[in-house]
């Protein structure tokens, strides 16, 4: 089974924007709503495959698109 | 839609809109109705996808690189509000020309009594604004310069680069009221050296009422400045203070993300027809109306006079008739529709000497077609050989 990471953002324009830029480069990403245990946000986080990681963290920040945490989502 | 009438009223709001644009907002309603950014559901993400890409291709259409710096406003006052009572305080200094609208009088006289100090740069007969007068009112005090980009009265295109290296060189910021330009004349805000971009949504870009925004260039330190509007944004709502960060810092309640969807498809209009073949056509009708009325009796032609320098606005009087009655008749026996009077603008009138009566304003769109032209220009010399 292949593991999820989520990233969250500040906000949901920015999460949009991520999930575009993502998209762009071919990665298969889907916005889900913050889960609890990472934050008490009632915002939406971006669901990536684990194994793309570092493609998902360098388009992020080529595009100078601040994040606020990455983590892997277990379940 | 009634088909006889003749609409040059585009300066004030454009009309008719692109059909995409009543379809967008009709599909947006029966489809993606959720509230943006609210709820993370479905419908949710499909409003706030919409918000987004209309963010997206309005950043990129006006050259700013980080979308979340365009903060969306219900209109061109709003945006122009936000700049100057965020940024400005007592003690400031700001320059201001001489034809600007009361969306930007309104606000500056207003700061004055608060203690910010305000100059205007002169501006000539045909409205143009002088860079030398701007260069010399620049000092250190200096926070902000405010210039429309054409004016709502006589079209008039000001120097925009030139007033935006001036800035550069002053370490003053620069605020432009696109009202009139935004998709009618192309624009980046990188090129023209503009900090904030301030655009209504509803009149060259041919979307719905009740849509704009401000451009937040990287100079500009959006921490800083004030807000005219604190409250829920779906995001950070465990705390109960306003989120620092962009767009939210500004965009405090339900967006009209209907309005969006409208403009997204104005936008897209615009960019399919290109910029440049859409200015050809009103370039070419503004020649014809330039040339045709300053032809008649009686008539008087305020600005330019040259349709390279200007936006497809046009002012006018007839000597021996109220501006009121010449915008009263055309709409009556000709189904003509104008703006007559101040257009909001006192300042630009005084400018002109058209202050306090005003002047009756034609502008053509992109829909307007050549014959509408030639009818409006036989009205006018109609009603001018009356009075001879
Ligand atoms: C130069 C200028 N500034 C500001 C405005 C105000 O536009 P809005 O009513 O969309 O805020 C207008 C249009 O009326 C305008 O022409």
């Amino acid at each position: 089974m292949s593991q999820y990471g989520v990233v969250l953002f500040s906000g949901t324009q920015a999460a949009l924007r991520a999930e575009k830029l993502l998209e762009r480069v071919g990665q298969v990403v889907k916005l889900i709503p913050t889960p609890r245990h990472l934050s008490s946000d009632c915002g939406v986080a971006l669901r990536f495959s684990w194994a793309e990681q570092n493609e998902v963290v360098n388009t992020l920040d080529r595009a100078r698109l601040a994040y606020e945490t990455i983590a892997i989502l277990d379940g | 839609m009634d088909s006889s009438l003749i609409y040059l009223d585009n300066a004030a709001t454009s009309w008719p809109k692109p059909p995409e644009v009543v379809q967008a907002m009709a599909s947006f309603i029966a489809e993606s109705g959720g509230n943006p950014g609210r709820s993370g559901h479905r419908l949710s993400l499909a409003a706030g996808r919409v918000v987004y890409q209309a963010r997206e291709e309005l950043a990129d259409f006006f050259g700013l690189d980080d979308p979340l710096r365009l903060v969306f406003t219900a209109n061109v006052t709003e945006a122009i509000n936000l700049a100057l009572y965020g940024l400005l305080r007592s003690g400031d200094h700001v320059i201001a020309s001489s034809m600007e609208h009361n969306a930007v009088m309104r606000p500056l006289r207003h700061l004055q009594r608060e203690g910010v100090h305000l100059s205007f740069a002169p501006c000539g007969m045909d409205g143009h604004v002088s860079l030398a007068h701007v260069e010399k009112l620049l000092k250190t005090q200096t926070r902000l310069v405010v210039v429309n980009h054409a004016s709502n009265v006589t079209g008039t295109i000001q120097p925009i680069a030139e007033i935006g290296a001036l800035c550069r060189e002053h370490n003053t910021l620069f605020l432009v009221d696109a009202a009139q330009t935004a998709g009618v004349l192309p624009i980046n805000i990188e090129e023209l050296q503009i900090d904030l971009l301030a655009f209504t949504g509803h009149k060259g870009l041919l979307g719905p009422t009740g849509t704009g925004g401000l451009l937040l260039g990287e100079r500009v330190p959006f921490e800083e400045m004030k807000l005219l509007v604190r409250g829920g944004t779906g995001s950070r709502s465990e705390y109960e203070e306003q989120p620092e960060f962009l767009p939210d810092r500004f965009e405090s309640g339900t967006p009209n993300s209907i309005g969006l969807a409208g403009l997204l498809a104005g936008l897209q209009f615009i960019k399919s027809h290109a910029l440049d073949a859409l200015r050809e056509q009103e370039t070419s009708q503004l020649a014809r109306l330039i040339i045709g009325l300053s032809n008649l009796p009686n008539v008087r032609l305020f600005g330019p006079r040259d349709p390279s320098r200007q936006v497809p606005v046009v002012s006018f009087t007839l000597d021996g008739m109220r501006v009121s009655d010449i915008g009263f008749r055309l709409d009556e026996e000709y189904g003509i529709l104008c703006r007559p009077g101040l257009q909001c603008s006192p300042a630009a009138h005084r400018t002109l000497g058209t202050f306090p009566h005003g002047t009756v304003r034609l502008s053509p769109g992109p829909f307007t077609k050549d014959r509408e032209i030639e009818s409006v220009l036989e009205a006018v010399e109609r009603l001018s050989a009356e009075l001879l």
